[in-house]
């Protein structure tokens, strides 16, 4: 199945290039689904005053450490699409890669976190056989909702990021690191949204 | 490429014109073209508004003739009835509305209409396509699994949906959920698709206010879906999570709060509604023109209007929520707001009438439709008063007058404004004219049972006969209507039986129906430019370019009374 390129996305009526476009549509379309989960988690939480007491369990010291690693991920993408800009390949290549490199660190120290906080619950919420009480509290259910959903797009994003950097190597569409950069960095912003709400507000 | 660009893309695309013989695969299952696209959207939009039309003939049996076999059913118990009605109205929404109205038409109309040659994601719209072919699957699966399909209705409310005890349906319920997530996947794919080919891939000299209306009206709507359906995906993994007794967001007993899925279905509900009405309203926007050879009566403001529309449809959605326990303070602005929205949809009526006035009107097919639209829309619209406005709304609120109230606006959008497209876009698609005679008689024969079917259950919700119950003879005071329901289901099956009018149609106008000239209905629009059946690639002779709007029909000193946007002088 070989695929040509249609006229119709080398146009720009707007002056924007068309991926850039579409990726600002996919931003879009990605902060009213956070949105949406951010906003019905407030209305709780400004409902609950007991809610506070649930997220002392969340591990700020860790939650502290990922935002600096991705805060520095989204360096480093700048930095490989600079990069790009002066024409030194290799080098973005490599930047890309420590952007994966983050991601990497970033779901290592939520895997590490996950497995306490679970471990901590089972403890709290189980009775004397060991069988689990009812279900997790509504705000646990709102942390693994939507720090899950960001964490799948941390995967996405660093498979993604993977796939433009061969093509890099290769010198070919060289537009798509502006592209996944501005993916990064929305996912960046998520987690800028999520560290507070879910980790410093006690 | 960049070449191209610069020389104002005038030349046919290089690689088009050397295409080698495609396999049937590559060129009409695994095709990137847009065209191909269209037809298969609209193809699996139609097949699936059968599916949903056979379960309207199940359940409107079981309501004539309570506890009788339904022939090609057997015998439907309320298990079978609640399944029956969720599934059609969820089928009818997003698989036969969207699919068809957007996807389908927006597929078709969009790269034509603005001189492109394609999406300017051709690999994305497959992708699309084939994420919402898969979402019919498992809707459709979800039928045969043990248990049978979620049953407890389209707007899914917890806890009938997030707990299997109360639904009865542990795997329908699942399967419900995630086949609309993954039509939800399937069209915000399209959406970004559509959105970013009219902003960026307009031919040249196509300013802003050159773009038809159905154009526009399916690109507001795609903004409108992609802004309004992020806080009902988010809605609908919490919902996945609750079904599983993984959390309990909609469970009172754990925390939870029940009326925070209604908060996000509606939010997103609601501006849906504009999502598929305004593709509707677009197409006849573009076909009252053309048969009533008159200019669309202020371009401007209609588009204006939509905006309007589409901001406002975000503030109205506690409408459905009068008798769920809301503060009545809250009730009042939404009646407000509710009752504003009316504003810009009648103005669009009038805008409308004011084009056919003094024109020279053509009764073709495509402009029965399209006149059938408004009219029948208007009786949609005008008793939805009644129900946004909170007094009314707690007397009438889940009664057939509700019923009978959405129908009057989804039937017109999703069959009747159906009907006017394919009908209009179908020489273009086939390369043959429909046959006149057979395609009045289906519209005659589909828009008065229509008509009667469901006017008809205006006096049964005022009676107070509720929704969602499949036998009211048990109730006394309800029991004396059984007539009613008899001649509602009768109308339905004459309606059932004058679709195959419109079949038989088609399959005979695609063997020997007349061949299509160029442009039979002499309009001005872009897609009239292409060769019948588009081939890929669109514009074969080189791109055309755009001198003045998409509506100047009668132009004053012209001698023909068309004047294509493409034409000089």
């Amino acid at each position: 199945m070989s695929f040509e390129v249609p006229v119709a996305t080398t146009r720009s009526s707007t002056g924007i290039p068309t991926g850039r476009l579409g990726m600002w549509w996919v931003v879009a379309s990605e902060v009213v689904i956070f949105g949406g989960l951010i906003v019905c988690y407030l209305l709780f939480r400004l409902g609950n005053d007991g809610w506070g007491g649930e997220a002392s369990f969340t591990i700020v010291p860790a939650g502290a450490l990922n935002t600096f690693v991705l805060l520095t991920s989204s360096y480093f993408v700048v930095k490989a699409h600079k990069l790009i800009g002066e024409g030194d390949r290799e080098e973005a290549f490599k930047y890309l890669w420590y952007t994966i490199a983050c991601a990497g660190i970033f779901l290592l120290v939520k895997t590490y976190e996950y497995t306490t906080e679970i471990t901590e619950m089972m403890h709290h919420h189980t009775n004397e056989d060991g069988h689990m009480i009812g279900t997790f509290p509504v705000f646990w259910g709102f942390y693994f909702a939507a720090t899950g959903l960001h964490a799948l797009h941390v995967i996405g994003g660093a498979v993604v990021i993977g796939i433009v950097s061969f093509g890099v190597k290769k010198g070919e569409n060289l537009q798509r690191v502006e592209y996944v950069g501005i993916y990064w960095h929305f996912v960046d912003a998520v987690w800028i949204f999520l560290f507070p709400l879910f980790y410093i507000a006690k | 490429m960049t070449q191209k660009k610069k020389t104002g893309t005038r030349k046919a695309p290089a690689g088009h014109t050397s295409h080698h013989e495609e396999s049937f695969w590559s060129k009409y299952v695994f095709s990137t073209n847009h065209f191909v696209i269209a037809l298969q959207y609209t193809i699996t939009g139609v097949f699936m508004a059968l599916i949903g039309g056979y379960m309207a003939y199940v359940f409107r049996m079981q309501l004539a003739f309570p506890g009788e076999a339904v022939p090609g059913f057997g015998i439907v118990g309320p298990g079978e009835y609640n399944n029956m009605v969720t599934n059609h109205g969820t089928i009818m929404i997003f698989w036969v509305a969207m699919p068809v109205l957007i996807a389908g038409f927006g597929n078709f109309c969009i790269p034509l209409m603005i001189g492109a040659d394609d999406m300017v994601f051709p690999r994305l719209n497959r992708l699309s396509y084939q994420i919402f072919l898969l979402s019919c699957v498992v809707i459709i699966a979800s039928q045969f699994v043990p248990g049978g399909g979620f049953g407890g209705a389209w707007t899914a409310y917890p806890p009938l949906s997030s707990e299997a005890g109360y639904s009865l349906t542990k795997w329908g319920q699942t399967l419900w959920l995630l086949g609309v997530a993954l039509e939800f996947v399937a069209f915000l794919m399209g959406g970004i698709n559509f959105i970013t080919t009219t902003m960026n891939a307009r031919v040249k000299g196509m300013k802003m206010y050159d773009i038809p209306i159905v154009v526009w009206f399916i690109v507001i709507a795609s903004i409108l879906f992609m802004l309004s359906v992020g806080p009902l995906i988010a809605g609908a993994v919490m919902l996945l999570l609750d079904q599983f007794h993984v959390t309990g967001f909609y469970n009172p007993a754990l925390g939870g709060e029940p009326l925070l899925w209604q908060h996000l279905f509606w939010f997103f509900g609601h501006p849906e509604v504009y999502v598929v009405l305004l593709p509707a309203i677009g197409v006849c926007a573009d076909i009252i023109p053309v048969f009533a050879r008159k200019k669309l009566f202020a371009y401007k403001i209609v588009l204006w209007t939509a905006i309007a529309t589409g901001a406002l449809s975000f503030v109205v959605w506690a409408h459905h929520q009068f008798v769920a326990g809301i503060d009545p303070r809250m009730a009042h602005i939404f009646t407000v707001t509710t009752l504003l929205i009316s504003i810009p949809i009648a103005e669009m009526v009038f805008v409308y009438i004011a084009t056919l006035y003094g024109g020279s009107i053509e009764f073709k097919t495509p402009m029965l439709w399209a006149l059938a639209f408004i009219a029948e829309f208007l009786i949609g619209g005008c008793t939805g008063i009644y129900l946004g406005s909170t007094g009314t709304d707690i007397y009438f609120h889940d009664t057939y007058f509700v019923v009978a109230h959405f129908h009057f606006t989804f039937v017109p959008i999703s069959i009747i404004a159906v009907f006017a497209g394919i009908t209009y876009w179908f020489p273009k698609a086939s390369g043959r004219m429909l046959n006149e005679t057979l395609g009045k008689i289906h519209f005659w024969g589909t828009v008065i049972p229509f008509t009667f079917m469901f006017l008809a259950m205006f006096p049964l919700g005022m009676a107070g006969q509720h929704r969602r119950t499949s036998d009211y003879t048990i109730f006394p005071e309800l029991a004396g209507w059984q007539d009613w329901r008899v001649i509602i289901t009768y109308c339905l099956l004459i309606m059932i039986a004058f679709q195959f009018v419109f079949f038989w149609n088609v399959i005979w106008s695609l063997k020997s129906g007349k061949k299509a000239e160029k442009n039979p209905w002499r309009a001005n629009t872009l897609e009239w430019l292409v060769p019948n059946v588009p081939p890929h690639g669109n514009f074969t002779d080189g791109f055309p370019e755009v001198y003045r709007g998409p509506y100047e029909y009668s132009t004053p000193g012209r001698k023909e009374d068309y004047w294509p946007q493409n034409v000089p002088d």
